[in-house]
């Protein structure tokens, strides 16, 4: 490592290494948009990034070095040359890729050896310049990682089974249809009965809540306030039930439901997701109600309410954040259960939303279908998540950091 | 000398308390019980039991009555026919007794069947045991007389009682260990062991060191910073199937767009088949692992790096240490607590991961894991009892682990 530490060393290191990073970022990321061909070379990265690297080090501004980047990636691209090669790809698509290499590279590449001079460096600018040159990579890496599956969903179920098989990159949408981007949408309603899915998915999930809501609050409360023997062992048996898998428990429970004629019926589900949630809110809220004062209660008590009314009056207007919490991370279970519809529910008029995707993978119905269904299953969520994301992260971590 | 002393046992204030509790803890022990306790239970019982899945549906006696020959009139002849059915393929039922009313307007013109009399209006037999598939046909010839006609019913309007003693595999003292004995025989269970132990190991390993990376990232506010973190928790809050699905899709060796950009970079020359072909299908399935529940480990993570007071790397600094060095010596050793309590957490979850080996390749292309296993012997294979007994295996390998984890836990979080 001591070696490297030179100016001129490490800024052309890190200069190939960002030039490959986002050629591999430019090609992806076009080839996904245009469906043309986008090639990153390692080859040209090296030839392009070392003098980049040192220009950048030398001086220069990050604006001058986007532009002057973006002028030569052009005609790089143009002439078939540079860290990423296309052939007889579109003017516009060609702009769009130089524009994207010269800012892409130019801009952070000036901020990660800023600090950098041309001579000996110390160790902390080198570690410096090169955490920075990771970070740039992680926020590339994570957030291509992130967004292509949803991406390849959300355009998949927007195209047909022809074009997809034709040029499976090519992703660009034909605005010119109009609605009829929508078809597959349109058909899931109307010719598969997702309305009435998502409306059975969605009821389901409220019942879970409640139900939950109904039996772990009082349990909660009595595990976290309240002496009695056991109280211990009982904490733990919570965390031991939170961890007995499902698939254990869905082969008693798929025999007994068969025998007692459940099976195929919402009220079966309803009856068996709150007690696969109740173990996780149990333990949410009872971790909330340990951090509540409990002076505030106590004063309750002095002025003469039962523990009821103390529960019912003090507990819970104080618990509220949590309990908003508790909930949507039971909605978002309920709603996502996959395994116990998959062996309770056989009859189309009562399926889940998941339930209803399992049955649209088969080789007769068109991947656009079970794209679309994946859409329409995944986008409430999302909007709960992103509208809400404040209780949904609290919820997510209370729910796993402690169980 | 009296005693003197602190009171000992409860008073009425504790013992009204512990009540209390246990009133508000006893609607949820009961439904817990009802579906965790009592299915466990089930599972060992189900795990000594030959049972298939066609056995679930306790044998019944199935009887159709009709009366054959057309009679037109009085004093025609015709047979009155009881044809006999034992439901179950393959259980017995011991101790048949069938009753009916004789139908007004008929007389036995002929022998009757030994094992049956008639008397009383009622006409009543023994039929003895019915082995699994049993079926016969009770024909009993007649004379029609004007009164049968007159009353104008079928024969078949008075139904027939019929009962017997069921012997259902799942109550009966039938016990066997064939179950754990195909589990464990052939070399199949133990490569299922490792490749859940792969799947297991490498899942957690790799989406704590990802979560790691990604809190990181995301350790210091910048703008933006609460919608990358939004996004970077989609993973993990999508529909596990819809996730899935576009996975497969992705990843199609015909269609898929990896593969067809893969082979515009010439990185490979042919399709690849990532879901179909071992060993790749496990390492798919694992980093399908690692991308679903990264989230999760640097939601984690992200909330312990930020309560590590600054001025630690304050003080580091001033020191003259380098980023590295205050990530080695300062950050890590703060993070070892959470660190090793998520990894015994994500280790028990991911063994216990059923969904996503179902979807992404139902255990085919050397995935099938423990938790699979259980699926294909019960359903796919429809024996039940070996499905079982690879559940009663997942217990005591959960049980083991709980070992551990509460030992640990107990040090590391006070519980």
């Amino acid at each position: 490592m001591k070696h490297l530490r030179f100016g001129y060393l490490t800024g052309p290191a890190l200069g190939v290494l960002w030039t490959f990073v986002l050629a591999v970022t430019v090609a992806v990321a076009m080839s996904f948009a245009t469906g043309e061909a986008f090639k990153p070379s390692l080859i040209w990265s090296v030839i392009f990034g070392i003098p980049t690297g040192l220009a950048l080090v030398w001086g220069g501004t990050a604006r001058t070095a986007s532009v002057v980047l973006a002028v030569v990636y052009f005609v790089a691209l143009s002439l078939g040359i540079g860290p990423v090669l296309t052939q007889n790809a579109s003017l516009v698509a060609r702009v769009a890729a130089a524009l994207f290499l010269g800012v892409g590279i130019g801009w952070p590449l000036k901020v990660f050896v800023e600090e950098l001079s041309m001579g000996a460096l110390t160790r902390h600018e080198f570690e410096d310049a090169v955490i920075r040159t990771l970070k740039g990579f992680g926020y590339i890496f994570f957030t291509a990682i992130v967004v292509i599956p949803f991406y390849v969903m959300v355009m998949t179920s927007l195209k047909n089974q022809a074009q997809l098989m034709q040029n499976p990159l090519d992703f660009s949408i034909d605005l010119s249809q109009g609605w009829g981007l929508f078809r597959s949408y349109v058909e899931l309603i109307t010719e598969f009965n997702f309305g009435s899915y998502m409306w059975t998915s969605f009821y389901i999930s409220v019942l879970t809540v409640f139900i939950t809501l109904l039996f772990a609050i009082p349990g909660a409360y009595a595990v976290a306030r309240l002496r009695f023997r056991g109280q211990a062992a009982f904490s733990r048996s919570i965390l031991l039930i939170y961890m007995v898998p499902m698939i254990v428990l869905a082969l008693p429970i798929y025999i007994a439901f068969s025998m007692m004629g459940l099976r195929n019926s919402i009220t079966g589900i309803v009856m068996i997701y709150p007690v696969t949630t109740i173990p996780v809110a149990l333990y949410m809220l009872q971790g909330y109600f340990r951090g509540l004062p409990a002076e505030v209660e106590e004063a309750g008590l002095m002025d003469g309410l039962s523990r009821l009314q103390v529960i019912w009056k003090i507990t819970l207007p104080l618990s509220l954040p949590a309990l908003a919490s508790v909930s949507l991370y039971v909605f978002m279970i309920a709603w996502n259960e996959f395994l116990l519809a998959f062996m309770l529910l056989d009859d189309p008029s009562k399926f889940t939303l998941t339930r209803g995707i399992a049955s649209l993978n088969s080789s007769e119905i068109p991947r656009q279908h079970l794209m679309a269904g994946s859409v329409i299953a995944t986008v409430p969520i999302m909007a709960l998540f992103l509208g809400l994301e404040k209780f949904m992260t609290k919820g997510l971590t209370a729910g796993s950091v402690k169980g | 000398m009296s005693d003197i002393g602190p009171p000992r046992g409860a008073g009425p204030l504790a013992r009204s308390e512990a009540r209390l509790a246990w009133g508000l803890l006893t609607p949820t022990i009961i439904a817990v019980s009802l579906v965790v306790i009592l299915p466990l239970l089930a599972i060992f019982w189900i795990s000594v039991k030959p049972v298939s899945l066609s056995d679930l549906r306790a044998p019944e006696m199935v009887v159709r009555e009709d009366l054959r020959g057309r009679p037109a009139e009085a004093g025609d002849e015709a047979i009155l026919r009881y044809r006999l059915r034992n439901s179950s393929p393959s259980s017995e039922i011991t101790g048949v007794r069938m009753e009916d009313t004789w139908p007004d307007g008929l007389t036995l013109a002929g022998e009757l069947d030994p094992r049956c009399e008639i008397a009383q209006g009622r006409l009543s037999c023994d039929l003895g045991d019915w082995e699994g598939g049993y079926r016969e046909t009770l024909n009993i010839p007649v004379v029609t007389e004007q009164a049968y006609f007159d009353a104008g019913r079928d024969v078949d309007d008075d139904p027939v009682q019929i009962d017997g003693k069921v012997s259902f595999v799942l109550t009966n003292g039938e016990f066997t260990f064939k179950n754990f004995v195909s589990v464990f025989d052939g070399g199949e269970f133990w490569s299922v062991l490792g490749v859940t132990l792969f799947y297991t190991i490498f899942g957690t390993l790799g989406a704590m060191i990802m979560g790691l990376f990604a809190s990181m990232l995301l350790n210091h506010s910048f703008k933006g910073q609460g919608i990358l973190r939004g996004l970077y928790l989609f993973p993990y809050v999508a529909p596990v199937i819809a996730v899935a699905f576009a996975w497969i899709l992705l990843f199609d060796p015909f269609s898929g767009s990896a593969n067809a950009l893969l082979i515009q970079m010439g990185v490979t020359d042919g399709a690849i088949n990532f879901f179909g072909e071992r060993p790749l299908a496990l390492i798919m399935v694992t980093l399908f692992e690692i991308w679903r529940y990264f989230p999760l480990s640097f939601l984690f993570i992200l909330a312990r790096m930020q309560s590590i007071p600054t001025d630690m790397y304050e003080a580091a600094d001033m020191d003259g240490a380098s980023p590295f060095q205050q990530f080695w010596y300062l950050s890590l050793p703060q993070l070892l607590g959470i660190l090793s309590v998520l990894f015994l957490l994500r280790f028990i979850w991911t063994f216990n991961k059923f969904d996503d080996i179902f979807l992404l390749t139902g255990g085919n292309a050397g995935t099938r894991v423990l938790t699979v296993n259980v699926y294909e012997q019960a359903f796919a294979v429809s024996n039940i009892g070996a499905g079982a007994a690879v559940a009663v295996v997942i217990f005591a390998c959960l049980l083991l682990f709980s070992v551990f984890f509460f030992k640990f836990m107990s040090k590391e979080e006070g519980l």
